[in-house]
């Protein structure tokens, strides 16, 4: 096995666990390509199957070409979507000019909440990666949610073995995540080798490219010329930058991501 | 290329401000392997809440860690030297988050041990050796740190590694290495240090590429545990992670604990690039099979020449995180590989505190942070190895109520326990002593084996592999009792897709002299007194004293009254007993 292969293989292990497991799993689909690469997962651990809703948090800011690429893959895919946008915030006016940490936490992560509650989840799938930022480097792969989706980072309970935590009070629900472990290069040297679909927006167009997807106000390209794959890849081998250096809303306070992840974002 | 590289997991471990996180942190800026402003960024920030520059925040992520000095939580984080890829994992040193520590070192094949040339060695620095020992991490460096603290003294560092040296030796752990360093100052970090030319050795970049990797594990009997069965189309499709070994279409295979055979029809996949007819350990995969059993998630999976243990019983070390003590007569929940099943403890052998040493013979609960050697009983019969054999099917994990609160490995299947065997041995012996029978080796199997078809086999047939799993019959014996038992016509054999053995006539007309007659067995009562005497005390709980009550009642009709289906009822009536005792 090569070092894709040891990845993939203990991702659709943790997809199966999830779906031994939860009666209410969803799998959330930001669209970009690390849920991408979580949908295709998903394919190969169930044969061909999505025995689970996948879930689009809609804020109303997205890139454009971000929900025609949505619509596309669905259809492709015979994908069971689910397409939530915090209404009730958006009509008091909500937008990233009240904050983008204020916009986040009540488009996202309050949207997030509403559909959990709704759909009565026990179990939700997200394509986070340690290497993205500090707090996600120390998730558990089944991380607990209490009712109101707050995450008790402090007192993360023991994980070994791929022993999960799959006993917990009801009502709570627990985050699965099953590329984790993956680094940015594996995710595009994964989709190359498989060929799987991804929005054209992170191919370089004038000099730029997106290297991680967000809203629109709140997401920039950075300078790249890398046109393809291949480019990208050699593009992340040399670049001193981080990935998730042209998402605003990590950089506006020095702990930004633990604080909006504790109260439940992705 | 890219892909061919390996991969090293290394956890660093130690007592609490032993300089773990700088060590790490000093590691990745002397390679110059941080995003661009990370460290400016952390400078910033440290400058801002009034702190001086930590190397240590660079894996402290949180705010709580670094107001404090403290690792909370691991951290992983991929490194690479031009050799090979690690994943480095941070561990906390303080005791209180021993429960992640743990969770770092599972899965890590390395390990630094440090300890601070100043404060020299320290509880934590002696409970992480014992853990790392019982995990079974052998790869282990010991990191002499903050060397400037001591004026880098060759005294000192000889001192410390000859006290760390014994400790671990004890535990059977021999370090390969002992590195002296400073992380703060970056000496014996990425380069070696002219501070300590008595040191000629490697730097830790330099050393942690001398680490040999695991062989794969392949070449190990093969281990399939099933992880779920999906039914999606009109494929039946087991799923599952093999865990050690390999599996071919076409290989014969054993399910255990069920006892059944049968062999691999198709490896299935989604995508055709993905097509194959060979699996190894490691892969996550899907396979069909030729005959369409019920197939539960937790059974095993292997060839037939190398099964895996089967039981109720079994001794392991273990380790507690629970903030309630771990106690015996108490439910919890065993989960190994994919098996989950209710468990309890059954004695308590020993208990250590695993940062003195100290043994406890007689206690009574284990407590958080300790380690311990007990006895478990499992509700059911589970498959598992010893974990000398094989690691991922020798390990398991307890959970108390919601939190897995504890794991442990498995040292040996409990013979003793092991299906009762030597509980019925004990009460035949105490039965021909009250009848001055002397019941031959065959009598004692034949009585297990008629008693084990006609408890089991109701349903359906039971197969000779079945009863000689469950009453750990050798195979010779077997075939030539259950011979014997068809001649007599007590038990008949069935052939078809569900082949095996059934009773020959009703258990209701079956008498037991009847079952020792076919063993030419002679029995004659000679001394009744004693017949109380034997069987109490000894086997006081022991089912057949109810059965043994209806002999005293009847004595002389005994052998003539007292049917086989008594004896299967007493098994049934009985909630969890194995059969007959
Ligand atoms: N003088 C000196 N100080 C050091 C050295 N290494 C670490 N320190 C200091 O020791 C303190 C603790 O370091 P950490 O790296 O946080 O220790 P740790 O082992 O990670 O601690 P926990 O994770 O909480 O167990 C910090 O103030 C470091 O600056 C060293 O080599 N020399
Ligand atoms: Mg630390």
């Amino acid at each position: 096995m090569d070092h894709l292969d040891k990845l993939e293989a203990q991702s659709i292990y943790i997809l199966r666990e999830a779906y031994k497991h939860f009666g209410k799993l969803g799998m959330l689909w930001s669209i970009g390509k690390d849920s991408t690469v979580m949908l295709w997962l998903a394919k190969k651990a169930f044969f061909g199957h999505c025995p689970f809703p996948f879930i689009h948090i809609d804020t109303t800011y997205k890139i454009p070409e971000m929900i025609k690429f949505r619509d596309k893959i669905a259809e492709e895919f015979n994908l069971d979507l689910i397409v939530h946008t915090n209404e009730a915030a958006l009509k008091e006016g909500m937008g990233p000019q009240e904050g983008r940490l204020v916009c986040c936490k009540a488009l996202k992560t309050e949207g997030l909440a509403q559909v959990i509650k709704e759909h009565k989840f026990e179990g939700l799938i997200l394509g986070i990666r340690r290497d993205e930022e500090g707090s996600r480097s120390k998730e558990r792969v089944f991380s607990e949610r209490n009712v109101d989706s707050k995450w008790d980072y402090t007192n993360q309970p023991p994980e070994l073995w791929d022993q999960f935590k799959t006993d917990f009070k009801k009502g709570n629900h627990i985050r699965v995540h099953p590329i984790l472990h993956w680094n940015e290069i594996d995710i595009w040297n994964y989709i190359k080798r498989e060929n799987i679909p991804v929005v054209d927006l992170y191919f370089a167009k004038d000099g730029k490219r997106y290297r991680s997807l967000g809203c629109a106000p709140c997401t920039n390209p950075i300078k790249s010329n890398a046109s393809n794959i291949d480019e990208i890849i050699e593009e992340l081998k040399n670049t001193k930058q981080s990935e998730r250096a042209g998402r605003a809303q990590d950089q506006e306070d020095a702990h930004a991501m633990q604080k909006l992840r504790k109260e439940g974002y992705m | 290329m890219e892909k061919t590289r390996e991969t090293l997991k290394i956890v660093v471990v130690g007592h609490v401000d032993h300089g773990k996180s700088t060590l790490i942190g000093r590691l990745l800026y002397d390679t110059n392997s941080l995003p661009e402003g990370t460290v400016e960024r952390v400078k910033r920030i440290s400058k801002e809440k009034g702190k001086t520059f930590e190397y240590a925040y660079l894996l402290d992520a949180f705010e709580e860690e670094q107001r404090q000095g403290i690792t909370i939580d691991i951290t992983q984080l991929q490194f690479h030297t031009e050799k090979r890829d690690y994943v480095i994992i941070d561990a906390p040193g303080h005791k209180e988050f021993l429960k992640n520590m743990i969770s770092g070192a599972a899965s890590a094949e390395a390990a630094l041990l440090l300890v601070d040339a100043n404060e020299g060695v320290k509880e934590q620095s002696r409970r992480h050796g014992y853990i790392l020992s019982l995990l079974g991490i052998q790869k282990v460096y010991v990191i002499v740190n903050k060397m400037d603290l001591v004026d880098y003294s060759m005294t000192r560092f000889n001192q410390i590694r000859n006290e760390m040296n014994e400790f671990l030796n004890n535990l059977g752990v021999y370090p390969l290495k002992y590195i002296p360093t400073s992380a703060f100052l970056g000496e014996n970090i990425a380069r070696s240090s002219k501070k300590m030319p008595w040191y000629d050795e490697e730097p830790i970049l330099k050393a942690i590429d001398l680490f040999e990797k695991d062989k794969e594990i392949s070449d190990k009997p093969l281990r399939f545990p099933i992880q779920d069965v999906y039914k999606f189309d009109d494929r039946r499709i087991i799923v599952g992670r093999i865990e050690s070994g390999q599996l071919k279409i076409g290989d014969e295979i054993l399910i255990s604990p069920s006892n059944k055979t049968t062999r691999v029809k198709g490896i299935e996949y989604w995508s055709e690039k993905d097509k194959t007819d060979k699996v190894s350990a490691g892969m996550s995969v899907g396979i069909t099979v030729e005959d369409e059993f019920f197939n539960n998630r937790g059974e095993l999976i292997s060839h037939k020449k190398d099964t895996p243990l089967t039981g109720m019983f079994f001794r392991a070390n273990l380790f507690w995180l629970g903030k309630k003590d771990l106690v015996k007569n108490k439910k919890y929940k065993l989960k190994l590989t994919t098996q989950e099943v209710e468990c309890e403890i059954l004695s308590i052998n020993k208990v250590i505190d695993a940062s003195t040493l100290e043994t406890f013979e007689d206690a009574s609960a284990v407590k958080i942070n300790d380690v311990a050697e007990v006895t478990i009983k499992t509700k059911e019969m589970i498959s598992f190895d010893e974990y000398k054999n094989n690691q991922n099917t020798g390990r398991f994990v307890i959970v108390d109520r919601f939190d897995v609160s504890g794991g442990g490995i498995i040292v040996a299947a409990d013979n003793k326990e092991l299906s009762n065997v030597i509980q019925l041995e004990d009460y035949l012996k105490n039965f021909t002593k009250c009848f001055n029978m002397d019941i031959s080796w065959k009598g004692k199997y034949g009585l297990r084996v008629i008693a084990d078809v006609a408890a089991n086999g109701t349903e359906k047939p039971v197969t000779k592999n079945d009863i000689s799993q469950r009453q750990n019959i050798p195979d010779v014996h077997l075939e030539e009792i259950l011979f014997r038992f068809v001649n007599a016509g007590l038990i008949k054999y069935i052939d078809g897709p569900q082949k095996g053995y059934i009773l020959g006539k009703d258990s209701e007309n079956i008498i037991i002299a009847d079952i020792m007659q076919v063993f030419d067995e002679n029995l004659s009562i000679i001394n009744e007194n004693s017949i109380e005497s034997n069987i109490r005390g000894k086997v006081e709980d022991c089912l057949l004293v109810n059965v043994w009550k209806k002999i005293n009642e009847s004595i002389n009709t005994m052998l003539d009254s007292i049917t086989l289906k008594d004896l299967v009822q007493e098994y049934n009536n009985s909630n969890d007993r194995q059969l007959i005792c």
